[in-house]
């Protein structure tokens, strides 16, 4: 709407478009092609930028690297106990936000709002001190409790904002057809809500998955994948670091894909 | 900021034996975050005030003496002011491109926003391909030829090619979080608003600046808000790009943490990037704030 009708203005706006995706997709291609090669094509130059001896060598060798099985392995453990407990908490919480008028609703809210101006940085730190303490340092559960803490918040507000757009009356009529007020829950709301419960865990699982820096603090010999990748940055070699960080951005490709329209509907509306 | 709760119209309960329920579903929300989050953080603090020999502003003092400090606060700040405004026009274009509703604006918003998904770490290795010397930008640069010997770009002793490496990364990564909250603000606006101005004439520019910016202010001010906050933040994509060429404070709380296990050290440096986040927050608010009787909505 805010753009040009007249037809040059149309073809602006193609031009603009198809820029702004070459920028962005250009390093997502360089990337998979070299960690789809040989290892001489990954070191040779001039480099070729269309893929021409496309291999595993690069990939297999990563994957056959010490530690990186159980890298991966950790990452998709710790991003599911994310989501397990982020949901089992976080939903009933959203649900009473957006059903309920109670007293503590906007303070609550208000504080789950400005849970965002604190970095992880400074929650980490103590916890790691924290889990030497109590014995939990080094564990995919020490990681996955930090990682919750900061994704809670955000899980609250959106699941809020997804029983939000689900209208109460159909509940009501449920519970006058004989559903008490949990049945209604499970059976109408639930039902309802799933495709944006699941938009959230899957955001929640991108945002565990990529998460570096509580990551590379909480462990030291169990590391997750970005953890291990962030640790061996100086010393391992280009294959290693590129095949690694493909299998550090190929979810975002995928889960995309899947929550594109929840991003801007549910997640611009609670950001604002 | 509209609440959830009073958007949806207020709910006349039912049964008065539901009253405490509310209470009970946040009770676990409330009690995690307290045991994770704001215990954490007063610990934060406790660290940062204290070492081994007991209270006070030595952690504090190490830190600043520390020739990595200076370094870390210049390379952040300038990192910031190169990208935030660049980034701001950019998520701006890009959230007027998805708004004008192109033949194949599917595509274009898939691609548009799968750098939201991809993690600071990621982005820095794949733009570390780029640009390293055997990489992928001299491969066209020579192909083309306007290089005739592969150019150093990530040269570590000028900081001024670092900070721009590093912000071309950067501002690929993340320009889409401000695109999203953009264009979430952009579609609230009115449709006739727009319509009326061009009727009466107003171009492109002018409708821009006349109508959608005044009644974008809150998004961009959010926008902005949670941009700054995240820039204090800035960690894996610098050590990616430079290894030890350059550092900022999030790099140096790792250090601290990780390689020199001071934990005073790093919980300082947490503080100090929590006081600059706050600081940047309150400055958007005030750069930003409307004036009541102007107030749109």
């Amino acid at each position: 709407m805010a753009l040009p009708r007249l037809r040059i203005g149309r073809t602006l706006a193609y031009v603009a478009a198809l820029a702004v995706s070459a920028f962005v997709l250009a390093p997502i291609y360089l990337i998979t092609i070299a960690a789809f090669s040989s290892f001489d094509a990954v070191y040779e130059y001039p480099k070729n930028l269309v893929p021409k001896d496309a291999s595993i060598e690069t990939m297999r060798v990563f994957l056959d690297s010490e530690g990186i099985t159980d890298s991966l392995r950790r990452s998709a453990y710790v991003a599911a106990i994310t989501i397990v407990v982020c949901l089992a908490i976080g939903t009933p919480a959203g649900y009473a936000l957006a059903r309920f008028s109670f007293r503590a609703a906007n303070p609550f809210q208000l504080a789950l709002v400005s849970t965002r101006a604190f970095p992880l940085i400074i929650i980490a730190i103590p916890l790691a001190v924290t889990y030497l303490r109590v014995g939990i340092d080094d564990t995919v559960y020490g990681v996955a409790m930090a990682h919750i803490a900061f994704t809670l918040p955000l899980t609250v507000l959106v699941t809020a904002s997804v029983f939000a757009g689900i209208s109460y009356e159909l509940e009501e009529a449920a519970m006058t057809l004989g559903c008490n007020r949990l049945s209604a829950f499970r059976r109408i709301a639930l039902p309802l809500a799933f495709p944006g419960v699941a938009a959230s865990a899957i955001f929640i699982f991108v945002t565990s998955w990529n998460e570096v820096f509580a990551a590379a603090i909480l462990t030291f010999r169990n590391r997750t994948l970005p953890a291990q990748l962030l640790a061996a940055l100086d010393t391992s070699p280009l294959t290693y670091r590129l095949a690694g960080g493909f299998f550090l951005l190929a979810p975002a490709l995928v889960v995309i894909f899947f929550i594109r329209k929840y991003l801007l509907t549910t997640w611009g509306r609670v950001a604002r | 900021m509209t609440t959830i709760a009073q958007e949806t119209a207020p709910l006349k309960r039912r049964k008065r034996r539901w009253e405490g329920l509310p209470y009970w579903l946040i009770l676990p929300t409330v009690v995690y975050l307290g045991v994770f989050f704001v215990w954490p953080m007063i610990q934060g603090f406790g660290l940062a005030l204290r070492d081994e020999n007991g209270w006070g502003l030595t952690a504090f003092q190490t830190m600043v003496d520390d020739a990595a400090f200076g370094e870390a606060v210049s390379f952040t700040f300038l990192l910031i002011l190169v990208i935030v405004p660049i980034q701001f026009v950019l998520a701006f274009g890009m959230a007027l491109l998805l708004n004008a509703r192109l033949r194949g604006g599917g595509i274009f918003l898939y691609i548009f926003l799968l750098p939201l998904a991809i993690s600071d770490l990621a982005a820095g290795i794949a733009w570390s391909a780029i640009f390293t010397e055997r990489g992928y930008l001299n491969t066209i640069l020579e192909g083309v030829g306007a290089v005739d010997v592969p150019f150093i770009f990530l040269d570590p002793t000028s900081k001024t090619q670092l900070v721009m490496v590093v912000a071309v990364a950067e501002i690929w990564r993340s320009t889409t979080f401000m695109m999203v909250i953009l264009f979430a603000g952009l579609q609230a606006i009115p449709r006739d608003y727009v319509e009326a101005a061009e009727v009466f004439g107003a171009g492109f520019f002018q409708r821009v600046r006349h109508v959608i910016f005044p009644m974008l202010k809150p998004s961009i001010q959010v926008a902005l808000l949670l941009r700054l906050i995240f820039a204090f933040e800035v960690f894996a994509v610098v050590i990616a790009l430079t290894g030890s060429g350059a550092t900022v404070l999030a790099a140096e709380a790792y250090k601290w943490q990780a390689t020199n296990e001071n934990e005073h050290v790093a919980a300082a440096y947490s503080v100090v990037i929590l006081g600059l986040s706050l600081a940047a927050a309150a400055l958007v608010l005030i750069l930003l704030r409307t004036p009541r009787e102007r107030r749109l909505r």
